[in-house]
């Protein structure tokens, strides 16, 4: 599975949502999501690509794409 | 002038399952709940038995997205919240949000989530302790929830002393009512304590019931063999309004609550006063405050765990207070049938005697056989009682010495 698709599983997950409903560009307001919903998918994520993610840039995630473009940056 | 308070609604999650009619149907037949536990591993524990949800699946009842950010404790108080409004067919869209409260009891609140992040922590360290486990794990969620689910805005707390804390939040709710704070409160109690620490703690008190070979059995309050509580597990919740507001939307009227008294044992952290003092001031409490004398009361939903100090100091205690009128009035412990359930057996029991008041039908206590001669008023053995009920009250006493009761009585509108 690419990133994407891991990252889908896992926000589908947690937020109980369709796959179909998760593309690149849904943010999280789109799916409902509080800060405490991405900071738990966050955790998730860390535990899933092995690195972590500092809480200045979880601030700065918005979308989707800005998890899956952060995590492309940041592993091998 | 204070306000007279009603019972409109009632929902039950209990060790029979989810509802409040399978828990009465159960009650009226004498059946008890009680099994081999099955949520934790309890090879290890000299108790094995417990009354647990049987087959309990949150996510039948309640959004999954929601359930997974509750404890389980959160989810029976929910659910019993959902089928308490109901069935009092509040209609929330007409009702001013703002005069609706909500106080649900709970002994000890999320332990399972704190047993659970605690090993997170532990194994994988603190950055991985999840956002949602302190929300999750305070006391005061289950009244959250419910007010977040349904907007109320009315008077929003909890109660949390020990065993009587589902009677005391009913209490309080009273007050609310009484004294206009509100218009309406749902309210009751809510525990889910079947979890390893839990259990390892009430054992080591030497609390729980041994008796694993024959689990329906073990739970036999009043009983000489009695030899501690069974612990159970859910919610219990009512909605309580002032009579005017019941009145003017036409609402079903289970019962009148009457009365409440709360008093302190100042004794001991978790035995009874061998006197039974503070458990008789606290109904003779309940009993002034609802300007009735003991004569007119004929039914007493008895604290009743099985254990064998509180039985026989219940019991002194009600000699009490109803001198002998005691020998008169039906005692029943419906803990024989349902376990205890901590901080949601004032809830429950208090389900339980609205629909014997409306009824007209006193449940029994089960298991009773060998009677102690330090035990000796009628317990309503084994088999329920069709009865007039003008006025009943139920008893819950708490770890800490603390003791809450409250009386309803039959209405006529």
């Amino acid at each position: 599975m690419d990133i994407f698709g891991k990252v889908r599983k896992i926000i589908c997950e947690h937020l109980d949502v369709n796959e179909d409903s998760v593309t690149l560009k849904t943010t999280f307001e789109d799916l409902d999501a509080d800060s405490l919903d991405v900071v738990e998918m966050v955790m998730a994520l860390e535990e899933e690509f092995d690195l972590e993610i500092s809480d200045e840039e979880v601030e700065k995630i918005k979308s989707v794409g800005d998890i899956v473009n952060y995590i492309e940056e940041h592993t091998s | 002038m204070k306000h007279r308070v009603v019972i409109t609604g009632a929902g039950a999650v209990s060790p029979y399952g989810v509802g409040k009619d399978v828990l009465w149907e159960n009650i009226c037949q004498g059946k008890s709940s009680v099994a081999p536990v099955t949520l934790i591993d309890v090879s290890n524990y000299p108790t094995k038995i417990a009354a647990e949800v049987k087959g309990f699946d949150p996510f039948t009842y309640l959004e999954k997205r929601e359930a997974r950010k509750m404890d389980r404790f959160t989810q029976f108080a929910v659910i019993a919240a959902n089928e308490a409004i109901a069935d009092a067919r509040l209609d929330l869209a007409k009702e001013d949000k703002d005069r609706i409260g909500v106080i649900i009891g709970t002994g000890i609140g999320g332990l399972d989530t704190i047993e659970n992040q605690m090993r997170v922590f532990m194994e994988k360290g603190a950055r991985r302790v999840s956002p949602f486990f302190v929300p999750m794990l305070i006391a005061n969620m289950a009244s959250g929830y419910v007010s977040i689910l349904y907007g109320l805005r009315g008077p929003n707390s909890t109660s949390v002393t020990a065993c009587s804390s589902g009677s005391h939040a009913i209490g309080y709710a009273f007050k609310c009512l009484q004294d206009g704070e509100a218009e309406v409160m749902i309210t009751g109690g809510a525990e889910a304590p079947i979890t390893n620490l839990s259990f390892a703690g009430f054992c080591a008190a030497r609390a729980l019931s041994t008796r694993n070979e024959k689990p329906e059995k073990a739970s036999s309050p009043f009983d000489r063999k009695r030899d501690g509580f069974v612990m159970g597990e859910g919610s219990g919740i009512l909605v309580l309004e002032t009579l005017e507001h019941a009145l003017s939307r036409g609402a079903k009227i289970y019962a009148e609550l009457v009365g409440f008294g709360q008093s302190g044992d100042g004794y001991h952290i978790t035995a009874p006063d061998p006197d039974g003092t503070g458990a008789a001031l606290c109904m003779q409490r309940a009993l002034d405050g609802a300007g009735i004398s003991p004569d007119e009361v004929d039914y007493v939903n008895a604290h009743g765990t099985s254990t064998p100090l509180n039985d026989k100091i219940e019991t002194m205690a009600i000699k009490k207070v109803f001198g002998p009128h005691a020998q008169k009035l039906a005692v029943s412990s419906t803990k024989s049938m349902t376990g205890h359930l901590l901080g949601a057996a004032g809830g429950v029991e208090l389900v339980i005697c609205s629909l014997a008041v409306k009824e007209g039908i006193i449940p029994p206590t089960i298991n009773y056989e060998d009677p102690d001669p330090e035990c000796d008023l009628d317990y309503v053995p084994n088999v329920a009682r069709k009865k007039n009920i003008r006025f009943a009250i139920s008893n819950s006493f708490g770890f800490g010495g603390t003791n809450a009761c409250l009386a309803i009585s039959k209405i006529e509108v």
